[in-house]
């Protein structure tokens, strides 16, 4: 089986957020870019399949939607431990155009992961769009994934608990938290081998976008905080309870 | 032309957030000048569907097949878009949960729709369709506009309220005309979390990081949030070393929640974990640094020991309730 995992580029989550000067478009001057967290995981998760399960899992490749600026993200991905890169050569305009897309390129894959949101426009959009242009199944909010002989085994969160569930390939998993314990860190050797694995780029198609952000906001200033002494807790439980009306 | 309200219940019950979903479909209805029809899939009572009436709901679609508790992602978005064709309806809202988010997708591709995640209250306009939503983690709001004829949108709990109406729901059978073999997921294991509030819905959340030291004092929490009627929450290193549950995190990498009241403690408020929490609308720090940019981030702060500070607030609470 072929895993493809959706890589997103977004600034770091450090980043401190600013927009143009009419906060039509996000400011990109000076910012880092990384790999979107749920998508290293997810990437992380693909590679130790690839690694416990070596006959079931040929090889795993990485895709994005963006312009050659997107390369160096791709990069980390194939130094990570990616086989191979697929960059398609357009503008990720909104979640459609996106999923638009990584259709064209992703029906080869027999297991596509795609995190649950990017960090930047937060869409949670593109997992679900892509499995339903390919009418495949996908499981969403996945916090585990094996393989059990010919079946496999999904851990997912619901809303008020968890299941197991056992299916197959083809399917697209839209991952969360848990997936992975921690994003595996390139080493030297994996950036030298990096630069000799394939990154294909292939041409974006022509897709209408759906939505448009007008607009951005940086939320207000919040208050001085007011702090309350130590030993004053039946205080703090009046304020919440009298000033701020929240109890 | 109408507006659908997808209404999700758990084990036969109405969710939470189904009232809230309710009351904001019913206002939107009455700005856009459409009627609005509840959908329900699964099993559940007339009795519970009827609790939509009180949030002004007048008529509700019931289709009960069991294989819905499947919770079958394409399954149910293909019935979705089959009610939403017949109900002819432009506009599909759902819940930002689990389910909304894995369903709404899927179903936006159905319908041609443009999708709005994670919206914050009433659209700012209906022409343009205009609505607002958290971006960059919680740093920044951005005003999406839907361009397309379709929309489908999932709502942020809390974010609307409840508005109660003294409405008579006249529930309709309905089938999404569904075969066996539309339904592919195979649930080998439910594990269910029962007696908690969930974090999703909780209207207070009390949440511990890794200044309290380890699982093993997470008793005053946990009494705290039941107390409270709160849900339990924590940062991601207290989840990354196993003393909770990744269920609890909140932040950049966990859940976005936005409940009344966020109480911390001995979280130091790194700009990931304020991600998840700064849409709270009160947020209470108890921290011994006074320094710790959690803060920056509160309405109310104790600058002292969680150990010290918790069985006094513990104390305080009980007295409220007494
Ligand atoms: C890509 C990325 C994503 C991330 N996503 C998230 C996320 O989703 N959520 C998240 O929470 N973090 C996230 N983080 C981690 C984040 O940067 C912080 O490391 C984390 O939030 C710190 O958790 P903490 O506040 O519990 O622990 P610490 O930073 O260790 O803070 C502990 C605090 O407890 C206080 N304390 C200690 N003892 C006591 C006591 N007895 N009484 C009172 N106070 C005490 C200390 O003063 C300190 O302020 C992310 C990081 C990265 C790089």
């Amino acid at each position: 089986m072929k895993i493809l995992v959706l890589i997103g580029n977004v600034p770091d989550t450090t980043t401190k957020i600013k927009f143009n000067a009419d906060k039509t478009a996000f400011d990109a001057a000076g910012v880092q870019w990384i790999i979107n967290p749920w998508d290293e995981l997810a990437l992380t998760r693909a590679l130790e399949l690839k690694e416990q399960h070596t006959g079931k899992i040929e090889s795993v490749a990485v895709a994005n939607v963006g312009k050659v600026g997107t390369e160096a993200t791709l990069r980390k991905a194939l130094a990570v431990g990616a086989n191979e890169a697929i960059r398609i050569d357009a503008e990720p305009v909104d979640d459609y155009t996106v999923a638009s897309q990584l259709a064209m390129v992703a029906a080869d894959y027999d297991i596509i992961l795609a995190g649950t949101e990017s960090a930047d426009y937060n869409g949670s959009a593109v997992g679900g769009m892509l499995a339903e242009l390919l009418d495949r199944k996908s499981v969403s909010a996945v916090s585990g994934i094996d393989i059990d002989g010919d079946k496999l085994k999904i851990t997912r969160e619901i809303d008020g608990g968890s299941q197991t569930l056992k299916m197959d390939a083809p399917i697209v998993f839209i991952v969360q938290k848990g997936i992975a314990k921690e994003p595996r860190i390139a080493g030297m050797r994996g950036i030298m081998e990096a630069r000799k694995k394939p990154l294909h780029v292939v041409e974006g198609a022509a897709v209408e976008p759906l939505t448009h952000f007008d607009k951005f906001e940086l939320p207000a200033p919040k208050a001085a905080c007011i702090k309350i002494a130590e030993d004053q807790a039946g205080e703090l439980i009046k304020r919440l309870r009298e000033e701020a009306k929240v109890l | 032309m109408s507006v659908l309200v997808y209404i999700e219940n758990w084990d036969g019950k109405l969710k939470k957030i189904s009232f809230e979903l309710a009351s904001y479909a019913v206002k939107l209805g009455e700005e856009m000048s459409q009627p609005v029809v509840a959908l329900s899939l699964g099993n559940v009572e007339e009795s519970e569907l009827k609790k939509l009436g009180a949030y002004g709901i007048t008529k509700i679609l019931s289709d009960a097949n069991d294989a819905y508790a499947t919770l079958d992602n394409r399954a149910i978005a293909k019935a979705v878009a089959v009610a939403a064709e017949k109900q002819g309806a432009t506009l599909v809202l759902m819940a930002n949960n689990n389910l909304g988010k894995a369903i709404a997708p899927r179903l936006a591709v159905r319908m041609k729709a443009g999708l709005g995640t994670a919206v914050l209250g009433l659209p700012i306009s209906i022409t343009p369709f205009v609505i607002k939503k958290s971006v960059f983690t919680g740093k920044s709001y951005g005003f999406l506009n839907i361009k397309s004829t379709n929309k489908v949108l999932t709502l942020s709990s809390n974010s609307f309220g409840l508005v109660e109406k003294n409405a008579d729901a006249t529930i309709e059978s309905f089938n999404a005309d569904l075969t066996a073999a539309d339904f592919e997921t195979v649930v080998e294991n439910t594990n269910k979390i029962t007696g908690k509030v969930l974090l999703q819905d909780a209207e207070i959340v009390v949440s511990g990081g890794r200044g309290m030291k380890g699982p093993e004092n997470w008793a005053p929490l946990e009494e705290m949030a039941e107390l409270l009627g709160a849900g339990l929450a924590c940062s991601r290193p207290v989840s990354d070393e196993g003393w909770r549950s990744h269920s609890e995190h909140v932040g950049q990498t966990g859940k976005i929640i936005a409940p009344n009241l966020y109480f911390a403690f001995g979280i130091s408020g790194a700009i990931q974990h304020l991600g998840g929490v700064s849409g709270s609308k009160v947020i209470v720090a108890v921290n011994k640094d006074p320094d710790a940019p959690i803060f920056e981030a509160a309405d109310y702060g104790i600058v002292g020991d969680v150990f010290k500070v918790l069985p006094q607030l513990i104390e305080a609470i009980k007295e409220m309730k007494a």
